[in-house]
């Protein structure tokens, strides 16, 4: 047998039942939430560097900061700071109403021109925005009262979404000019729910409630977040009492302390698991590709190996994005998937050969489920060679396009818009596709600029037909991501994974 | 003039590790897979734009030219700014380092107090079943990992009997008023028992993880040498002079036998700092570990290239005081 931390916690399940006895407070006897996070917090700027563009941790940036335009648990736009925006009827300018009587932490007034700068900060190449690429879309910002409008350098549908997405927070000007990175970095000032008390890189952050907030007073007045990286550790910090809620643990774990008296909720999220099929041999071949496809019994994975947290896809689209089209189905078809292969030669006794690569560890049962996948395979025809590499190394070939025929990886989108999952994903001449045939990237083209809405969503739902009729990528799993928390708090999940502090409250 | 001449060799051939260990690990962490900007770029980014990037954090020059500049400018005590900290990384690193080093100080004094108690009583108490039970506990701590130690500390007094805190180095409510990183020191020297009581809670688990694989081979050591000790003719003849037993393992024999179990120690301080990476990392301890673990994953280079050369100065420094420590204590290297 095996000894890992995983099997050391499960050996231990029955002897920690008896910690039962010690399970946290009540939601009402807490004055000081207590939150195990699963990622620590490097840089306070959420703009410029890694951290910036790391879905995980937005949810403290969330904290501390508003973003453009609000963005509701279920990925929907509402009025934050802005409260009204759109293009000008020929699309050549963009306008966005700014919300008044909002305060920064430091008690100065908010403006237009803080968006109009925090706009211009990030378009400009020299600050490092990761996203400067977006940003620089839009150019010449001019405020009027209490609206900013800029010209549209380049017209991007997605602008909009942008402002609820990565990198898309309102810094404040007068303090950042005042203070400079390096006093930002010790001391930020933002709009949000909460304010810095206290912040130990690599150990926690104390936040206390923004009692001016717009969006009224956070139910918690002060939330310690502590950074604790390690899944077995977050287990033990909720179990023992010292955290109130925390995320991200194995699916096992959670439903034993489900079971043992703490709250607990499973939200699918925006992050979808898939396999990349490269161009290449054997992949050229439509039958090894759609054998591949309709061998996977996409349930009986999530069933078996998540504990039935996860949501089976068929695209690269999940039920809560824009282009979300139930009727495209790709169902498991074992017989199918011999048939195909029978048809191009290949069989049990006589199997395609080709590699696929895998994170181990970096989702949960990443490396198991494409074990799993593989020996579905095996089954009909395919011989697959799994080769294990570090997420680093996933970025960095899929960057040169030399990935092995199938490569799994996870996608994140929490915007919910086709452009941001198929159309980056699929693109051939963006860097970071893997399949790159001419007609898919002719269908694609004209979507990118499409400036009618309905006509754009229609054009991405017809691309991800024709995907899935070619099986030019194999979707898997939308991720479920599991919260548990002390009895007496009550955790709304927020679909782009993100997890709120002011969001939560007493029961 | 001798022992001048021996440590100014030390100190040469010291420069001469650390410049080595500085350019492997700076050609290394940019050979193996894993750009720092492409794990950065979202998927729409075009070449352009990754272009744009690498520029704008210097990797778009040849590493020879990239060594030139960042050498340059440790030279001048600049290490350079970490990628994803956005700060300068002499700062980061000399600020987690007390953590760190408090921690593995606190480590091995547990190691040494539970090995040579350890190997004392299993001499003292020699041929007998107290012996056997010592030496089966060594040989179980010795083949557990310490970060299995740590998870079993974990779930016995974190979670079974909640007694010591499972992560952080103190906690986050209390108002600290520390000057220097060196918490735990600066709490005892300002007498303050509360604040000296809340950090301890907070180091005891993951000190003793650390401490207990390394207390076994101390007190293997120690008792092997003590062992050997005991049957040289000087501790005889302190027998028949009429001393007693506990007399002449402590005054006659320990002296003696001390020596090869202080170099080990020396050899393993080094070790045990290395060690701290998985455990600081299991009880989100704010050290230099954990933070080379985030530097690992982000592939922040000069934040990799900064730990990877301060743990270099602190090895060779170890080293250095280990060897200075053997000379003073044995008269033969000594005296020459």
């Amino acid at each position: 047998m095996q000894m890992n931390r995983r099997t050391i916690l499960k050996l231990s399940a029955a002897t920690a039942a008896l910690g039962a006895a010690g399970l946290p407070a009540l939601g009402e006897g807490i004055d000081e939430l207590v939150i195990a996070y699963n990622v620590n917090l490097p840089s306070w700027d959420p703009t410029v560097g890694a951290s910036a563009v790391n879905p995980t941790i937005q949810g403290i940036y969330q904290s501390v900061f508003d973003q453009f335009i609000l963005q509701q648990p279920d990925l929907k736009p509402a009025p934050g700071l802005i409260t009204e925006w759109g293009w000008n009827e020929d699309r050549t300018r963009v306008f966005l109403k700014v919300r008044e009587g909002v305060k920064w932490h430091d008690g100065s007034p908010f403006t237009a021109e803080d968006v109009a700068w925090s706009l211009a900060r990030a378009a400009d190449e020299k600050t490092g925005n990761p996203i400067q690429f977006i940003w620089s879309t839009l150019g010449n910002f001019q405020v009027e009262g209490n609206t900013v409008t800029a010209d549209v350098l380049r017209f991007e549908p997605t602008i909009f979404k942008w402002m609820y997405f990565l990198t898309g927070y309102v810094l404040p000007r007068a303090y950042y000019e005042k203070v400079g990175p390096e006093g930002f970095e010790a001391a930020p000032v933002g709009t949000g729910p909460y304010m810095v008390d206290k912040f130990e890189r690599n150990a926690f952050v104390r936040l206390k409630a923004n009692p001016d907030y717009w969006g009224g007073k956070p139910e918690f007045g002060t939330v310690t977040i502590k950074f604790v990286p390690d899944a077995a550790a977050r287990v033990a910090e909720v179990e023992s009492g010292n955290s109130h809620v925390t995320l991200e643990m194995p699916y096992e774990e959670y439903d034993r302390l489900k079971a043992a008296g703490l709250s607990g909720v499973a939200h699918p999220i925006s992050d979808i698991g898939m396999i990349f099929l490269n161009d290449v041999d054997p992949m050229l071949d439509p039958n090894v590709r759609k054998a591949a496809v309709a061998a996977i019994d996409k349930q009986a994975i999530i069933n078996r190996l998540l504990s039935g947290y996860g949501v089976a896809i068929d695209t690269l689209e999940t039920p809560e994005y824009d282009a979300y089209d139930p009727s495209i189905r790709t169902p498991y078809d074992e017989a199918k998937a011999r048939e195909l292969l029978a048809a191009s030669g290949y069989g049990p006794d006589n199997p395609v050969r080709f590699k696929i690569q895998t994170t181990k560890g970096f989702k949960p049962k990443d490396y198991e489920m494409i074990q799993a996948i593989v020996g579905l395979w095996r089954k009909v025809g395919i011989e697959a060679e799994i080769e294990v590499y570090e997420i680093a190394k996933h970025y960095e070939l899929r960057a040169a396009d030399t990935l092995a025929p199938a490569a799994f990886y996870n996608w994140g989108n929490s915007v919910g818009d086709p452009t941001t999952s198929t159309g980056f994903a699929m693109f051939g001449p963006s860097p970071h596709s893997v399949w790159d045939s001419e007609d898919l990237v002719n269908m694609i083209a004209p979507l990118w600029g499409e400036p009618d809405e309905a006509k754009r969503i229609a054009g991405w739902k017809a691309v991800d037909a024709y995907i899935a009729e070619n099986a030019y990528v194999i979707p898997l799993l939308q991720y479920v991501q599991p919260i548990l928390s002390a009895p007496g708090v009550v955790v709304t999940p927020h679909a782009s994974g993100a997890l709120l502090p002011h969001l939560m409250k007493r029961a | 003039m001798r022992l001048l001449r021996a440590i100014l060799l030390r100190l040469a051939t010291s420069a001469v590790t650390l410049a080595g260990v500085a350019v492997i690990v700076f050609v290394v962490i940019r050979v193996v897979p894993g750009d720092p900007v492409s794990m950065m770029l979202p998927p729409g980014a075009t070449d352009d734009d990754i272009a744009r990037l690498r520029a704008f954090y210097g990797l778009d020059r040849s590493i020879p030219a990239q060594f030139l500049i960042w050498a340059g400018g440790v030279l001048q005590g600049d290490f350079g700014t970490s990628i994803t900290n956005r700060q300068p990384v002499l700062d980061l690193v000399l600020g987690r380092l007390p953590a760190t080093l408090e921690l593995s100080v606190l480590a091995l004094g547990l190691a040494v107090l539970m090995g040579g108690v350890a190997a004392l009583t299993g001499t003292r108490l020699r041929g007998t079943r107290t012996e056997a039970a010592i030496d089966v506990a060594n040989g179980m701590a010795l083949s557990v990992p310490d970060f299995l130690w740590g998870l079993v500390l974990v779930l016995l007094f974190g979670v079974i009997f909640p007694v010591f805190n499972i992560s952080g180095r103190v906690t986050p409510s209390l108002d600290l008023p520390f000057t220097t990183n060196f918490y735990l020191l600066e709490s005892i020297l300002r007498l303050r028992p509360d604040l000296v009581a809340d950090l301890l809670s907070h180091m005891i688990l993951p000190a003793l993880a650390l401490a207990i694989p390394l207390a076994a081979i101390i007190g293997q050591l120690l008792k092997q040498s003590l062992k050997e000790t005991m049957h040289l003719d000087y501790v005889t003849l302190a027998r028949t002079r009429g001393y007693g037993e506990n007399h002449v393992i402590l005054r006659e024999a320990l002296p003696n036998a001390i020596l090869p179990t202080l170099t080990l120690v020396g050899v393993q301080f080094t070790f045990l700092i290395g060690g701290t990476v998985i455990i600081e990392r299991l009880f989100s301890y704010e050290g230099l570990g954990n933070l080379a673990i985030d530097a690992v994953i982000n592939r922040d280079l000069p934040l990799i290239q900064g730990i990877v050369i301060l743990f270099a100065v602190i090895f060779t420094a170890v080293n250095l005081i280990v060897d200075l420590a053997c000379v003073a204590l044995n008269p033969r290297l000594r005296h020459g």
